[in-house]
């Protein structure tokens, strides 16, 4: 594959080429490796719905528990063997990898966007409004919001909404502590400043100056959080709260997977792996960007 | 440290367990009526109310908010729904093995995290550092649950050589004392890592040099109390992180602990001991919390009163 843009690309888009050719070219293995599994993640969570060969529920009682691949007894039908019901367990698996990564994706961002904006509320009002939201960061901090989730998901019962709701909140509080520090310290800079002698109105400034300004540590904060959500929720779906039967993560499917450790023990073993390997590869490719970005680390 | 600052943190832990434990009753009792959930499906309408009247769930929510906190200030928790046994008495006669489950883990994961940390930031960026610091990645990222998993395919169905469940022996706690403190130690390695190797670069780190002083006395007397700080922040910090590792850990190895109590607790819809638990362990976040302020303001002289940003750090 070359990357010599084709004739006719814009500048811009030559530009852009270049940059993440070399963007590629600084990455260690280790982080090439990071990204090509984020981007099989990427790819799965797309287009799970078109590469199943089952349908993730579809069951096959004469097929029960059939090991995966290279064992002996499995076939190239069911290259990671069935589960108890004789599903499909590659199938299944791009399913829970598709939900357990689009909750993950909506949980951080819907507290990434909470705790900016909230951010940006405090710095900008200050006095009694920047108290407020302070304390309600510092009592988001010290509440044991996981052990509170699974209360209320265990009394709340079996809703999305619900769920999605307390993965949102789980973490917010730190993109709020970032933004309100690095938004007082931006105002105070000359651009800024610039801006608002100009006449420009706070939203403006905020918004098409300031954001960009600060959007790098807010982008690391993501890195880190990414993977620590999808760790909330596939720890509860393995304690059999969060995303129950009939629908799938790769949380419920390792708790499902846990009843048959001695007689199939790749049931767990399978969406183990998978939410391993993605946690690391975020974990690798955070700690990465963070090097690159924040240059008072670069030691 | 004054008496104001000292208040201030106090108010502020009362504060935070009273929002806590009012958050905890509103969301638990309006997830609906506890008694159609516990009793049978096809029971009358008079046995129904008899247990309403009997728990108290009779009355509107506000006058059930005010008795309950009447009756937790004369130390009642409420009985649990189960077997009518006093919440407290049943979580108390958990906490023990809790304990020692999470304060074992805890002090694994120092014994690890603090030395291996220090030698990575003393061999910087040598293949000892990477080496360390890798593993620390792995540690960090490994589901604790898949752990645990992991650890029983191995140790228990494979090798035959730990049991699985259980706290009977010290072989039980190998398992459930590694799960938890992995990815706690790992942490903790990073952390003192980068505090190491930003105290390192310190003047008065080159100041100690300059006039002459042992490598052994500029490491334990001028680095290491200096590099503590932040790493006792986040081990008290992360306090909330532990127990709710904890919770799965005992989930995973059947340790008859808090977690598991609360586990089953909720699966019953046990109100007064699922409240219970909560409190217990926000009160545990709280006092650690607090215990970090102290131990900052103690360990750091540079910590002003009233300073809040530095104090919040």
């Amino acid at each position: 594959m070359s990357f010599v843009p084709e004739a006719g690309a814009t500048p811009a888009a030559r530009g852009l080429v270049t940059r993440l050719v070399k963007a590629f070219r600084a990455m260690p293995w280790s982080v090439l490796m990071a990204v090509a599994v984020l981007l099989t993640v990427a790819f799965v969570t797309i287009f799970a719905r078109f590469i199943l060969p089952f349908e993730f529920d579809q069951m096959d009682l004469r097929a029960r528990l059939a090991p995966p691949l290279p064992l002996e007894g499995s076939t190239w039908i069911h290259p990671l063997g069935t589960d108890k019901l004789g599903r499909d367990v590659f199938s299944r698996l791009l399913i829970a990898t598709q939900t357990s990564m689009l909750l993950a994706l909506l949980g951080t961002l819907f507290g990434a966007v909470l705790g900016t904006v909230l951010g940006f509320v405090a710095a900008h009002f200050g006095k009694w409004v920047d108290e407020a939201i302070s304390t309600l960061v510092d009592f988001q901090a010290a509440m044991p919001w996981f052990i509170i989730a699974l209360a209320v998901l265990a009394f709340m019962g079996n809703s999305m909404i619900v769920f999605l709701f307390l993965m949102g909140l789980y973490g917010w509080e730190r993109y709020a502590r970032i933004t309100r520090g690095l938004v007082l310290a931006a105002r105070e800079e000359g651009y800024a400043r610039a801006v608002h002698a100009l006449g420009g109105k706070p939203a403006t400034i905020y918004l098409r100056h300031v954001l960009p300004n600060i959007l790098s540590p807010l982008i690391v904060q993501l890195t880190i959080n990414f993977p620590e959500t999808i760790l909330f929720e596939t720890s509860l779906s393995f304690l059999g709260l969060g995303i129950r039967p009939p629908m799938t993560s790769l949380g419920q499917m390792l708790g499902d997977g846990r009843d048959y450790m001695i007689t199939a023990w790749w049931l767990a073993v399978v969406p183990g792996t998978v939410i391993f390997l993605t946690t690391l590869s975020m974990s690798i490719f955070g700690d990465w960007l963070r090097t690159r970005f924040d240059p008072s680390l670069q030691d | 440290m004054t008496l104001t600052y000292l208040g201030w943190k106090l108010l502020r832990a009362v504060v935070t367990m009273w929002l806590v434990v009012t958050f905890v009753f509103f969301i638990l009792r309006l997830t609906g009526d506890p008694v159609a959930q516990l009793l049978p499906d096809d029971v009358d309408q008079v046995t129904i109310d008899y247990y309403r009247k009997l728990w108290g769930l009779d009355q509107t929510i506000f006058v059930q908010y005010w008795n309950y906190f009447l009756a937790l200030f004369q130390g009642d928790f409420g009985v649990s729904f189960r077997d009518n046994q006093d919440a407290l008495q049943l979580v108390l006669a958990r906490l023990p093995k809790t304990a020692l489950l999470g304060l074992t883990a805890l002090g694994f994961a120092l014994l690890f995290g603090i030395p291996f940390g220090v030698l990575a930031a003393l061999k910087k960026n040598t293949a000892f550092d990477r080496f360390v610091m890798g593993l620390a990645v792995f540690g960090f990222s490994m589901p604790n649950f898949f752990l645990g998993i992991l650890l029983i395919l191995g140790f228990s169905l494979q090798l035959r050589m730990l049991p699985s469940s259980g706290s009977e022996t010290w072989l039980h706690m190998i398992m459930p004392v590694f799960t938890l403190g992995t990815s706690f130690g790992a942490q903790v390695a990073r952390y003192t890592r980068s505090s190491m190797i930003d105290v390192l670069n310190r003047p008065y780190m080159r100041t100690a040099d300059a006039k002459g002083a042992e490598t052994s006395r500029r490491l334990y007397l001028h680095a290491l109390p200096n590099a503590a700080i932040p790493v006792v922040t986040i081990v008290g910090l992360k306090v909330g992180e532990l127990i709710g590792s904890a919770v799965i850990t005992e989930n995973v190895f059947a340790w008859p602990g808090i977690g598991r109590l609360l586990t089953s607790a909720v699966a019953m819809r046990d109100l007064a001991v699922v409240q219970c638990i909560l409190m217990m362990i926000a009160l545990t976040m709280v006092l650690s919390n607090l215990a970090v302020d102290l131990l900052y303001g103690w360990m750091d002289p540079r910590v002003r009163v009233g300073n809040r940003e530095g104090a919040n750090r």
